[in-house]
Formats: C-alpha cells, structure tokens, sequence
C-alpha cells in the first residue's frame, strides 16, 4: 500500500490511517491531501488516527503542518480518534498541536465540522 | 590469638550454661520492655532460645570475626525474621537492637565463672563476645531500616493508587478530583487514567478539581497543563477548579500561564459550565425552591 485514501463525503474530506505511517507515506498523504482540497473545494478535513498506535516526532510535526496547510485553504481539520498513549506521547515530545482542531470519534468530529460550517 | 579456639572455648560456654543464660536473657529483657505481656514473653523466649541456639552452631564451625559468612546464614536469616516482626509491630530500632545487646550481661557472668582464675582469657573472651553482639545488634537494625523503607515505599505505591480516581459527574462529564502534591510519577498516573477513562465514557469534558492539593509551583503546574495538552489531543476539554486564594496568587507571582484553560473557583461553578457546554440546564421546580 503506498497511499492513504481519501474519501469525499459531500465538503468533507475523510482520511483514516490504518497502517503504520513512515515518513514517506506521511509526505505522500500530505500531497494528495492539500491536492484533493483544492480540487474538491473541501470545507473540512477529518483525519482518523484511531488506528495509530506509534507516532514520532516526524509524524506529529506532519499532523500538525496538514492542519495549517488545509487552514491555508480555507478548511478546517479536525483530528479525530487519538489513543491515550500517543496523546501522552505527543505532550512529552512537547508538540501538543496547537491551531489543531481534535474530537473524540468521527462522530464527535462530523458536528464539530458541521456546527462550525453553518455556522 | 587462635579465632577458632576462641570461637570453639565461647561456644561450649554457651552449650554449658544455655538453660541458664536463655532465663536470665528474658529476665533482663523483661526489664527494659513497656509492654509485656504472656503473648510477648512467649515470642521473646522462643526468639532467644532459638538465638542461643543457633549462634552455638555458627561458633562451632570457628567464624567468629566474619558474620557475613555461610556459618552464620541461619543466625543472620532468624535475626531478619525478628527485625521484620518487630518493624511491622512498630517497635523502634534500638529496641530491637537492645535485644541482641542484653545477652551480653548474662554471658558475661558466665564467663566470671567459668574463666573465674584465668584473667586473660576472661579479658580476650569478653571482648571477643562484645564485638560479635555488637555486629549482630547492629545487623538488626539495619534489617529494621530496611524493612521499613520497605513499607513505606509499599505504602506510596498504595497512596499513588488511591488517590488519583476519575469519576462520572454526568453524561459527558469527568471529574478528577486531585489529592496531595503532583509529582512527575503521579502525573503520569492521573494522565494515564483520565484518557483511558475519555475513552471509555466518550467524555467531552473534564473537571479537574485541585482543591486538594496544597501547594502549586511551575513544576506542578507544568504537569497541570500537559495533562490538559493530552485531553485536548483526545478531544476533551477542561476545566480547572478549587484554585484557592493563595494558589491564585502563587500562580500569578510565578508567571504561569494558564490563559488557555478555563479556570473556576469551585467545583459547582466549573459543574455548569460543563453543563453549558454539554447543552444540559439546571432546572429548579418552583414547588422545590425555598419561599
């Protein structure tokens, strides 16, 4: 697998990470990601990282950067799905992603974006 | 000075008068004891007959100036069990110390007798002897030091366990009620169990109650505000509550930031606005309210 989808789902952009994310596949992911905005013009992005159980510096800083490229692009991030150990994680290498947007579950991220575009 | 015939000499002074020695050991130690009751002579006897005992068969084998060696295994292991006892019962160290020391009143009587001609040997058997109790008195107490250490470190397993519990204050609400000083351990322990708990109720706000911890500075603070980081990232809120009035000034004169939190006075008021928040209301019925 050398890609992550991203689905469309009406101006929402859902991206869910379910495998181990390396440097290249976080780079690739950025790309298609920022591309796909543009082209959908996307209201919101939803990156899913339940799935995640290892990050790096290199990834937080990734997460962090998609965030501020796709606010460039006038649309919102929310990241959703955490795990207590990364979340710990991330604090303790000091990137606690600020200007990150984050949610629960997908749920809880689909009305964080959908209170805040009619908002 | 041949140590082994010292030890062997010594020995059979002991084996001798053994009887003698374990009554008027008791005697003595019935003396200087507070509390002593059928219960506590009873274990007393049995410990120092066993003591007697043993340290006979350890002198036999002619060590006498080396207590750390195999001989005295069997001394050393009874010596740690009585340490331990009287540890967990509470009684101080030098009362355990005084129970090796007060052997050597007894013994030393004996020795009067037996060596009553030969001054020398009297002199050299005596010092050898005070030496012996005394490494062996000082054994226990370094026993007791540690057994106690280790009670106390079990303890503060016990305490880190106890008091950092998460609880379900409404539908979407924690609370974290925080008691004692927050150090780096603890926080570790708090952060720990308030995500697992976000993620086990699906929680979207949570209260952290410091009302009961005595004193904020940077470091505790710094702890504060990482575990707020990491509820954030999981997407909770939180609400900081019971600052007390000179936590709010300590806070302020130590130049710590906690701008970005939502900070309360009490745990009610931080209570509803996780209400608000949550899109629940309070609603007193009229019929209830005081007239």
């Amino acid at each position: 697998m050398d890609r992550i989808p991203i689905l469309r789902m009406g101006d929402l952009l859902l991206v869910t990470i379910q495998v181990d994310m390396h440097d290249r596949l976080a780079m690739t992911l950025q790309d298609d990601l920022t591309n796909r905005i543009v082209q959908d013009q996307a209201k919101g992005v939803l990156i899913d990282i339940s799935a995640l159980d290892v990050v790096d510096t290199f990834i937080g800083r990734m997460i962090s950067n998609t965030a501020a490229m796709a606010r460039v692009l006038d649309a919102t991030t929310v990241v959703v799905g955490m795990q207590p150990a990364v979340a710990i994680t991330l604090v303790e290498m000091g990137l606690s992603l600020p200007g990150v947007r984050t949610a629960l579950n997908i749920e809880r991220g689909m009305a964080l974006l959908g209170k805040r575009y009619h908002e | 000075m041949n140590h082994h015939d010292d030890a062997s000499r010594i020995s059979a002074t002991i084996g001798k008068y053994q009887s003698e020695l374990l009554e008027d050991w008791v005697a003595n130690l019935k003396q200087q004891m507070i509390r002593f009751d059928a219960a506590a002579e009873q274990a007393t006897r049995r410990h120092c007959s066993q003591l007697l005992e043993l340290m006979c068969s350890a002198l036999r084998q002619g060590e006498i100036d080396n207590i750390e060696g195999r001989g005295w295994d069997e001394v050393r292991h009874l010596l740690t069990e009585i340490s331990q006892e009287r540890a967990r019962q509470g009684s101080t160290p030098s009362e355990t110390a005084i129970f090796v020391f007060s052997l050597k009143q007894p013994l030393f009587t004996r020795l009067r007798t037996e060596h009553a001609q030969k001054t020398e040997l009297l002199a050299d058997d005596v010092w050898t002897i005070t030496t012996l109790l005394d490494k062996l008195g000082l054994f226990t107490v370094e026993i007791f030091q540690k057994s106690r250490n280790q009670i106390i470190a079990r303890q503060q397993q016990e305490l880190l366990e106890l008091s950092t519990p998460v609880v379900k204050l409404w539908q979407n609400i924690l609370a974290l009620p925080l008691i004692g000083t927050l150090d780096s351990a603890r926080t570790q322990v708090v952060m720990e169990n308030l995500l697992e708990k976000i993620i086990e109720t699906g929680a979207a706000i949570a209260i952290i109650d410091i009302t009961g911890v005595p004193t904020v500075d940077t470091l505790v603070a710094q702890h504060l505000l990482k575990t707020i980081a990491a509820a954030r990232l999981m997407g909770a809120d939180c609400i900081i509550s019971g600052i007390r009035p000179q936590i709010a000034q300590t806070i302020v004169h130590l130049g710590v930031n906690l701008e970005d939190v939502v900070t309360k006075a009490t745990l009610a008021d931080a209570f509803v606005v996780a209400l608000e928040r949550t899109g629940a209301a309070i609603h007193y019925n009229k019929a209830g309210a005081k007239g």
